[in-house]
Formats: structure tokens, sequence, C-alpha cells
């Protein structure tokens, strides 16, 4: 049963007339997931933009450039960079763009409804979300610069203002208070998630019907809901530490340069860590579970055979959910934690290899036996599995506590996050974006410039990444703005400059892709075919741009199930969803 | 029907996909193997069983990385679109679990295998007789304390911290205990001793980290967290901070001596008599 809260449901079918209420305070779910791929794809520059500044200055520290102040860079600003980086990235890019962009988008049709749940609520998701862009972003105009602090922000450095260093001042209370803004959209974009795919999926679209994207982007949704309420809690408790003279996260007896801080006393530095690893933990998982629901989609799709073992990966996606908040205290094994919990949680870390290990083999059994083709959306797939394998098994060295004791806070853990949270969550997207871009613009991206994209990235990314490995294997923090103190570090420099290479390379490519995007849209190859990609989902029953209500006031009726491909004594080698038993043409 | 499309199964992408992941993976194992960029040699007994623990974790995780690896690079190719049909079969619950048990038995039996490396650290406190040496992060410098010829530290006062004029740590000169306290920018140790570290920070969080001894860990303001080791091997090491504790973050440097006992105790007179 598909109602709205817009009054009536069927009632309306024509798009609002006006241009603000069409393309800016929309509340067609299409219009604001492509407003969430906008705000991530420009966020995904500036964040990249941020890291070529840093990798420019780790590869050449004593060059000058002519984008700082006397040419060199200073360490609050690295610091500063650093912080950026990842905040953009991990909020601005890897939670908007894959759940609140394509899951905006593709989840109320992939499962044959009108709109989502409650579309006012999720105009006001995004515009919260594009605020909380807007504050933190402030954060690099405001006096004393961003903050310095990392993404993960630990107190006492975050907590007692500029006395700690540049940024820490009004900077750093932006950064809190954007980042608690974005808990508040995320909040609301995921209950409306979770509404949308339980109340208004359409006739027959069961829950064992569900694509494996639908049933990522609902975990997603239920992690989003359980975590960002704790980072939330998080944010406003060390924001009333800094302001409100409270002492959460501050102990007594503090000194810094010289100053006693005689103004706060009791609290406790590890309360932050294990909040902001509740929450931390399952973003990982926040970022990548859609990317496994849209390489699952497109392996099966392009290798013409059903998703092998679609229970188990539905197990695996839950079992990931479920331990994702299990684990957070792998994060803090050097933080002075208990080292009976320190054991617990790494157990339970190991487990956590299990799902996803049964997710591998899984995507190699989709394509075992398969009839590959590869278009550009499938090489990202495929190109998704590699990276998930090499990011994910560097878990398993860090998940143990002893060798966690030499890697933990070294680039061995930059390596490990970036490969599987960071890039092949990227890849995942960017396999979406070739494989919907026609849904969802009328016109293809084009394959010619979308194959060099691919292998340019595949191979930058991993001259990045892997080297990475073995500066942590050689002891080299992160967070360093140099080499200059460490004696040990300074024969690493060689390493430093091959992965800024591999990055000057990886980001010219991503500009091949803003370019493609620009042109295809303008003069791309037009998708004159609801389904040119001959694949089963429901958003291949539909134009292509889809109408405003997406299937022009009919309910649709689910048939099948969402991955049958090569179906013994179908004449074709796919069987959509929505065709009816009877319609279903026999060899 | 639909016309065909350009390259949908081509030979060449499919070459490109194997000779590259082939490459990569031939390329990283031979870099773990030679050991190009490596940790430097243990000077402790746990930092040898650390070192076991992390071989048998590469050759497990090194093997499934070959594997998977290979295998999506032989599925690529073998199964590229040469106008074959597809085969139909939606999974195998055999298959499934065997190779949910297999890991399970792979992965978590590596984690309870890495206990002791663990357990030796942390479970245990230090023998009574070892050496007591407090460690103070703040930024952006590391201060040793020993406690000198009567074996108890003195009372250190945060109002009386002034880097300035000498006195880091805020030790107070009214307890007779702090009276022979011996405070160093860099630690000293004997060979062969075991060492027991109280490791707290005046400011923010800082970790101190030894790559010989294969030990991090975190200072956190408000509390005092013991560490123990035993060094074997005289010489000098670096100790850095590996927490991001502001701006001075990358320079949080200092030096770890390991020398021996007799050399140890001609360092302790040599700090005494300074410290008069």
């Amino acid at each position: 049963m598909v109602t709205h809260e817009n009054g009536g449901g069927h009632g309306q079918h024509q798009p609002p007339s006006g241009f603000i209420r069409k393309y800016v305070f929309s509340i067609d779910h299409k219009v604001i997931g492509i407003q969430y791929l906008t705000l991530a794809l420009f966020s995904v520059f500036l964040g990249m933009g941020l890291s070529l500044l840093m990798r420019l200055h780790l590869a050449w520290p004593n060059s000058h450039w002519f984008f700082f102040k006397g040419g060199l860079m200073t360490p609050e600003q690295y610091l500063a960079l650093v912080t950026m980086h990842g905040t953009i990235m991990i909020f601005m890019v890897l939670t908007t763009a894959p759940q609140s962009g394509y899951g905006n988008y593709f989840l109320p049709i992939q499962i044959g409804a009108a709109d989502m749940a409650f579309p006012v609520l999720n105009m006001l998701s995004f515009w919260t979300t594009f605020l909380s862009l807007m504050v933190m972003v402030a954060a690099f105009f405001v006096a004393g610069g961003a903050p310095i602090g990392g993404w993960t922000s630990y107190p006492t450095l975050s907590a007692l203002g500029e006395i700690t260093g540049p940024g820490q001042g009004a900077g750093e209370t932006l950064w809190i208070v954007g980042l608690a803004i974005f808990c508040a959209a995320s909040l609301m974009g995921a209950l409306n998630f979770i509404t949308t795919l339980i109340d208004l999926r359409a006739k027959g679209m069961t829950l064992g019907r569900l694509p494996l994207t639908c049933w990522t982007w609902l975990v997603t949704a239920i992690l989003g809901l359980l975590a960002f309420g704790v980072l939330l809690a998080a944010c406003i408790l060390l924001l009333l530490d800094r302001i409100a003279g409270t002492s959460f996260f501050v102990p007594g007896g503090l000194v810094i340069t010289d100053q006693v801080i005689t103004w706060h006393k009791g609290g406790s530095p590890l309360l932050w860590q294990h909040l902001f690893w509740f929450f931390g933990h399952p973003e990982v998982y926040i970022a990548i579970l859609p990317g496994m629901g849209v390489t699952s989609h497109l392996l099966s799709t392009f290798a013409r055979k059903p998703v092998f073992g679609y229970r188990a990966m539905v197990g695996a996606v839950c079992g990931i959910g479920f331990l994702g908040f299990c684990v957070w205290g792998h994060h803090m094994f050097v933080s002075g934690m208990s080292p009976y919990s320190a054991f617990a949680f790494s157990i339970l870390t190991m487990t956590i290899g299990v799902p996803s290990a049964i997710k591998t083999f899984n995507w190699l059994g989709t394509l075992w036996g398969g009839k590959i083709q590869f278009n550009c959306a499938m090489l990202f797939a495929l190109g998704f599995v590699s990276l998930f394998v090499s990011g994910g098994l560097s878990g398993l060295f860090l998940a143990q506590p002893s060798l966690d004791l030499y890697l933990h806070d070294t680039y061995f853990v930059i390596a490990h996050f970036h490969l599987i949270m960071g890039v092949a969550a990227i890849f995942g997207m960017f396999g979406g974006a070739y494989f919907w871009f026609p849904k969802m613009f009328g016109r293809f991206l084009n394959e010619g410039l979308g194959k060099v994209h691919f292998w340019l990235t595949f191979i930058g990314v991993y001259c990045i990444f892997m080297p990475m490995h073995f500066l942590g294997l050689a002891g080299h923090p992160r967070r360093y703005f140099d080499s200059s103190a460490v004696t040990f570090l300074q024969k690493l420099q060689p390493v430093h400059v091959f992965i800024t290479i591999g990055a000057i390379i990886t980001i010219s490519a991503q500009l091949l892709f803003l370019y493609n995007v620009i042109w295809s849209l303008i003069a791309g190859k037009e998708a004159k075919e609801e389904n040119p990609w001959h694949a089963t989902t429901l958003e291949w029953s539909i134009p292509s741009p889809p109408p405003h209500d997406n299937f022009g006031g009919l309910e649709p009726v689910v048939y099948h199930g969402p991955y049958e491909f090569s179906v013994p004594g179908a004449s074709d080698d796919f069987i959509p969803q929505h065709l009816a038993p009877n319609l279903v043409r026999k060899a | 029907m639909l016309s065909r499309r350009l390259e949908r199964g081509s030979t060449s992408v499919a070459l490109a996909f194997v000779v590259f992941l082939v490459l990569m993976t031939v390329v990283t194992v031979y870099i773990f193997w030679a050991k190009t960029w490596w940790f430097p040699p243990a000077i402790n007994d746990i930092g040898n069983e650390i070192d076991a623990q992390f071989m048998r974790t590469l050759l497990i995780t090194g093997i499934v990385f070959v594997a998977a690896q290979l295998g999506l690079a032989y599925a690529i190719f073998k199964f590229r679109d040469q106008g074959q049909k597809a085969a139909s079969f939606e999974g195998n619950n055999t298959m499934e679990i065997v190779w949910t048990v297999a890991t399970i038995v792979l992965f978590v039996g590596l984690g309870l295998y890495a206990r002791n490396a663990w357990a030796e650290v942390h479970f245990t406190d230090a023998a009574p007789g070892a050496l007591q040496i407090e460690v103070t992060g703040q930024q952006f410098v590391w201060n040793f304390r020993y406690a000198g010829p009567d074996r108890k530290f003195g009372r250190v006062k945060p109002e009386l911290v002034s880097a300035s004029t000498g006195n880091p740590l805020g030790l107070d000169s009214t307890d007779p205990a702090s009276k022979d306290d011996i405070v160093s920018p860099v630690i000293v140790v004997p060979s062969g001793r075991e060492v027991e570290l109280t490791i707290r920070s005046q400011d923010v969080t800082h970790s101190f980290f030894v790559r010989e001894l294969r030990l991090k860990q975190d200072a956190v303001p408000g509390m005092e967290i013991h560490m123990h080791f035993t060094a074997n091997d005289p010489g000098d090491y670096e100790i850095v901070c590996a927490q991001l504790c502001g701006l001075g973050h990358y320079r949080m440097h200092s030096i770890l001596t390991v020398m021996s006992e007799a050399d140890f105790e001609k360092w302790m007179k040599d700090q005494a008599a300074a410290n008069q």
C-alpha cells in the first residue's frame, strides 16, 4: 500500500512547476538524490585537493608552492589539511554519496514506491547536510584556521580551545557544530530510509526479492540511526566542555605551556574515545555496505548470472551490521583501556572478518561460470573486489592487539582504511555512476573516457596505498608534518615521492571523470531504451529519466527475484522483476 | 532485439586485468618477502614473539591475498563473454558452510593465538624489583623521571610546572622525596633488567612509541598507565610520539639508550651529581 504524507498520494502526478520547488527545495527523492550526489561530488574534489596539498608537501617538503604564504606549508596548515580532508571525505562523501545520494534516488524505485515515506523530511535532511558542510568549511576562514586535531578530534587537544594550538579555537568549535548538524541530518535520513523500505514496498516485493542494494541501504540506515545519535551526544558534550565549563572529557591538574587549567576536573579523555568509536566503527560500514550492495548487483548483472548465495549475502550484510557495533574497542588498544576488554574486542574483530570473507567468496562465485561483460560499471565492480580483499586483509593484523602495538597510528592504518573504506567504497560509487547515469539523465557516460578513468584510477590507488603499508612496517607515524626530527624516517623519503606521483596521476584521472560527467550530460549518447543493460530490477522498467512519480501512477507488481539471469528455459538471459510469469518468453 | 554492444567480453580488457592483478600481487609479495622496508630487529623477547605472530599472520593473509587476487584474475579471463551461455546456479550451501567454518577457525584461531604476546605485556605486572621510571608527555617533549636512591618519586604540583625555569614536571622541592629525583629528557635503562614505566601526560594525549621494543602506549591526561619491558641489546633507539598532540607532534622525539648495568650505574651517579 503506497501512501504519501503530502496528501492523497495518488492524486499528485505532476511535478511542481516553479524552479525553486522543482530543483532547490524539492521533495522529489530523485532531485534530492541528485542534490546529495552533487554535494558529494563537490566535496570529493575539495577533499582530494586538500590531500594533494598534503602529498606535495610530504614528497618535497622544502619546495616552495605559490599557494602558501611565504611559499612553505606550516605544521598547523598541514594538520588542518589532515583534519579537513578526513572530515570532508568521511562525512560529506562516503556517508552521503553511497547512502543518501544513490539510496535516495534508487531505493524507492527499486522497491516500486513513488517517493520516500517522508518527502518533506527528506528535503530537510538534505538542506541540513548542506548547512553542515557550510559550517565545517567556514572553519577554514576564521581566525586560527581549521582545527588541527584530526577527524577523531580527541580531547583534551580538542576540548580546551586555542591554548592547545592554532585552529583549536573558533575553527574547532565550528567543526563540532558542523558535525552535530550532520548527525541530525543523518538521523532524519536514516528514519526515512527504514520507514520507506519497510512500508512502501510494491506488491510482491518480499524481503527475499529485495535487490542486494536495498538490503545494504536498509542495514546502513539502521547503523546510521544507532550510531549518529551517539556521535551527536558526544559532540554536544564536547561543545559543553568548551563553552560551558563542564568537564566530561577533561581531567583536573592539566598544565598547558606552563599555564595551569584550573576550571576543569574529573573528566575522562577515554570517554570521548568510547563514544566516538562506538559511532566511528559502524561508520566504516556505513561507508562500505552500499558499495558492497552495488558491487553484488553489478557483478550479477554483467556476469549474466544470479548472485551466488543471495541468502548468505543478506546474512553477511546483517552480520557485518551487528558485529560492527561490537568492535569499536579495536581502535583503542593503545589507549590505556583494560587489556582484558582489548582481548575481547580483538576476538570480536577477527570474527567480523568472517562475513567479509563470505562476501568475497560469493562475489567470486557469482563470476564463476558467468558471461562477463566489460563495461565501465563492471570494471569498477571488479576493481572493488580486488581492493576489498587488499584492504580487508590488513585488518587481520590491526585486529590483534599485540601487532597493533606496533602498527597503531602508523601509515599501515592509513593504507588499510583508505583501501577498504575509502577507495573500495568510491569504486562502488563509480560503478553505480556508470551503471545508473543513463537512467538518471537519459544519456550514457562515455565508455571510452570511462575506461581510461578506470585504469588510471585502479593502478593509481594501488600505487598510493600499497606502499603505505611499508611505511607503516618501518614505523612511520601518521599525521607527521615532516620527517626532519626523526632519523629513521629520513630514508623513507623516496617512498613518499612515489606515493605522491601516484596521487597526482589518480587525481588527474578524476578530472577526466568530471569532464566525462559534464560532457555526457550535454552530449552523451542518448539512452533510448528503458533497459539498455538488460537488467532486472524495477528502475529499468520505467523511462529514462523516470517521470515525477516514478511509475506514472501505476503500482508495479513484482513476480521475480532480483537476479534472475540466464534462467534455463527462458529465451532472454534476464527476467525483469515486474514481468508477469505468463509473459516470460520460452526458449 | 537490442543491438549487440561493443566490447562485451573483450579479450584485451580481460588480459589487462590478468596482467595488472598478477603484477600487483607479485610486486606486493616480493616487497614483503625481500623485507625492503621492514621493522628494525627487536631488542626484547616479547618483540621477537610479536614478530613471530606477525609472520604467522602474514603467511595466512598472504595466502588468502594471492589466492583471491589470482582467483579473481582467472575468473575474469576464463568467463569473459565470448558468446557462451552463462551458468544458472544460485549458490551452494555446502560451500557456504565450508568457507564460513574455515574462516572462523582461521581468523578466530589466529586471534586466540595472539593472546600470549599481548598477555605478557598487559595481563601481568612488572616484577617487584623492576626499575621504576616515570614518563611524562607534554607539548612537545618527553621527560623521564627516576626516583633516585630513596626509590620514591617526590610530589609534583601542576602550579609549579615551569618548563622555562627548568622544572618541567612541577617537582615540589618541599617534599623530601623529591630531592633525589632525576629528571632527564632522554631515557636510559640497563640491559637485561626489567623496567616499569608509568606513563602520564600533562596536557593532551600523546603516545610513547619505541619501534625496537614493539611497544606503543598512549599517555592520557588524568591517567597513569603502566608498561614494562626488558631490553637486551645496548644501543640508542628513537622514541617518537604516535598520537596527534598538536602542531609540534612530528618533532616530539627522544632517545632510549640501553647500556650495561655498570654504565647505567655510572650514568645515574653523573645525573645525581649534576642534580646537586
